[in-house]
């Protein structure tokens, strides 16, 4: 116990340099995949068949496989298969990889759920300010949007949690997040070798970060009561 | 001049000819009920009068000027389709207001959007809304809800939310307002106060084109009455013809199905 009270203070040091590298790939993400997964939802409900048919072709392979497989193919296929490492060797090159591969993955995911919530508000709203004499782009954003964010609160919140822990899978290209951090007082760092206690206390910062999102995604539910 | 003119509309979905050749027209202040049985194309007509759906053939023309014609392409264009419904207004049997606006700003909404398509909007914003509110509320009061201008939809009754659809519907002046079974959804009581809204609405002289299953409201309310069967209209004329004295057998034993329940 005096040991590990004594090496805190180190280790808490490390922890933290890892998991702003964690919170930076979580909100690369999230600004990424928001977007993007929209893009891909309005894809996969195109009335042009070969576009809808394509884009669910490619979210059911990334929904498909594990996120880790995807971070080591878009890690190492450039470098060992087309013989040119667009990613270099450094941090820099690994969250890059890491973003790419979370943002894409995430988007897919995402993208089904913007899909459900909008194909759930009933034809009859679009009718409504069909009618009124709106155009396609008002009733998207005055009439549908709203609804729309309101439906996919709740799944949403269960993604973006997921989203949280999954970070720590960027772990597998070496990316030096938390869990690396945690990792690296096996072996040796800082002048601390063979602890094991660093990797565990990294759960703590998970739920205390997993905490804070989920008092947040309460909030903007609560925030969207008003109305049915 | 008619104020609506609907020639010969044909509509099909898939193989199913939903519309067999539609034909009335309508002068300004006259409220035309349209009654049949389920499935006869009631709704589909009203869709169509609104460009919820494009008719195959026919021409509809409101006050003179033709606004489609199936064999006019230059009237199809989808850029101007979204002007031509603001000639029409329409009520659906299911209301939907969308929920996330008060009453208030429901009757509001598309005013507010429409004037910003006006030369002056940038100037002139302040007295434009100004005057939309204004107006959104005298129709409010209208209606019977002066006390409800704030609530949100999921907050009032059926027969409330159909009563802000109307005022909703109102507030663009349309030539020509709709309506879809405003009180299929509605029980009687909720019924009585959205057809007294209705009623007073033609004694207004307001131009209605009215879907309905009552047949009393629609004898007292209506100038014109079209009966309508398997995608025609099978007998057309004054309600005290068309309700009180049936000419054709099929229209006779419409209204029996009413009168034995
Ligand atoms: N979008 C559509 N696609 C295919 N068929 C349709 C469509 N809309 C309506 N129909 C069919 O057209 C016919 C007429 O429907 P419509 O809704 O106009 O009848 P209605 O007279 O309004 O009946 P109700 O009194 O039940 O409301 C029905 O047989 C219906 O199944
Ligand atoms: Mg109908």
């Amino acid at each position: 116990m005096d040991l590990i009270l004594q090496q805190m203070p180190t280790v808490l040091k490390a922890l933290n340099v890892g998991f702003l590298q964690t919170l930076k790939l979580f909100v690369a993400t999230g600004l990424g995949a928001f977007p993007l997964g929209l893009v891909i939802a309005f894809g996969s409900m195109s009335r042009f068949k070969p576009l809808s048919l394509l884009t669910r072709f490619v979210v059911w392979v990334v929904r498909g496989t594990p996120l880790m497989i995807q971070l080591l193919i878009i890690y190492y296929f450039p470098g060992m298969v087309l013989k040119n490492n667009i990613w270099g060797s450094g941090e820099a090159g690994r969250f890059l990889a890491s973003a790419i591969a979370f943002i894409f993955n995430y988007a897919c995911y995402f993208s089904e759920i913007y899909r459900g919530g909008i194909q759930s508000i009933p034809r009859g709203q679009q009718e409504a300010g069909m009618v009124l004499g709106m155009t396609r782009s008002q009733i998207f954003f005055r009439v549908t949007l709203l609804q729309v964010i309101k439906r996919i609160v709740p799944p949403m919140s269960n993604e973006i949690i997921t989203l949280v822990k999954d970070t720590a899978l960027a772990r597998i290209i070496a990316l030096q997040e938390i869990i690396w951090a945690g990792q690296s007082f096996l072996k040796g760092s800082h002048g601390i070798a063979g602890a094991i206690w660093p990797l565990f206390f990294t759960a703590v910062y998970y739920l205390a970060f997993t905490g804070v999102v989920t008092l947040v995604l309460g909030r903007l539910e609560k925030r969207l009561d008003y109305f049915r | 001049m008619a104020i609506l003119d609907v020639k010969n509309i044909h509509k099909s979905f898939g193989r199913t000819e939903v519309l067999k050749g539609i034909s009335f027209s309508l002068e300004k202040g006259q409220v035309v009920s349209v009654i049949g049985s389920s499935g006869s194309g009631k709704t589909t007509l009203l869709r169509c009068l609104n460009f919820l759906e494009t008719p195959d053939g026919g021409s509809i023309a409101v006050n003179g000027e033709t606004l489609f014609d199936a064999a006019e392409p230059a009237t199809q264009r989808e850029a101007d389709i979204r002007r031509k419904r603001l000639h029409f207004g329409l009520v659906f049997q299911s209301f939907n207001l969308f929920p996330q606006y008060t009453a208030l700003e429901n009757v509001t909404l598309a005013g507010k959007l429409l004037a910003k398509e006006e030369p002056d909007y940038k100037t002139r914003k302040k007295e434009l809304f100004a005057q939309i509110d204004g107006e959104a509320r005298a129709l409010l009061a209208q209606m019977g809800l002066s006390d409800r201008m704030d609530n949100y939809p999921h907050q009032l009754s059926g027969g409330q939310q159909q009563r802000v659809a109307i005022a909703r519907a109102l507030a663009l002046r349309p030539d020509i307002l709709c309506f879809d079974e405003p009180t299929s959804a509605l029980d009687p009581e909720l019924t009585q106060e959205v057809l007294r809204v209705i009623r007073q609405l033609a004694d207004r002289q307001t131009t209605m084109v009215i879907v309905t299953h009552e047949m009393a409201f629609a004898r007292d309310v209506s100038t014109h009455v079209l009966f309508m069967d398997g995608g025609v209209v099978v007998e057309s004329g004054p309600p005290e013809q068309v309700i009180g004295a049936p000419s054709q057998e099929r229209t006779r034993r419409f209204l029996e199905s009413f009168t034995r329940p």
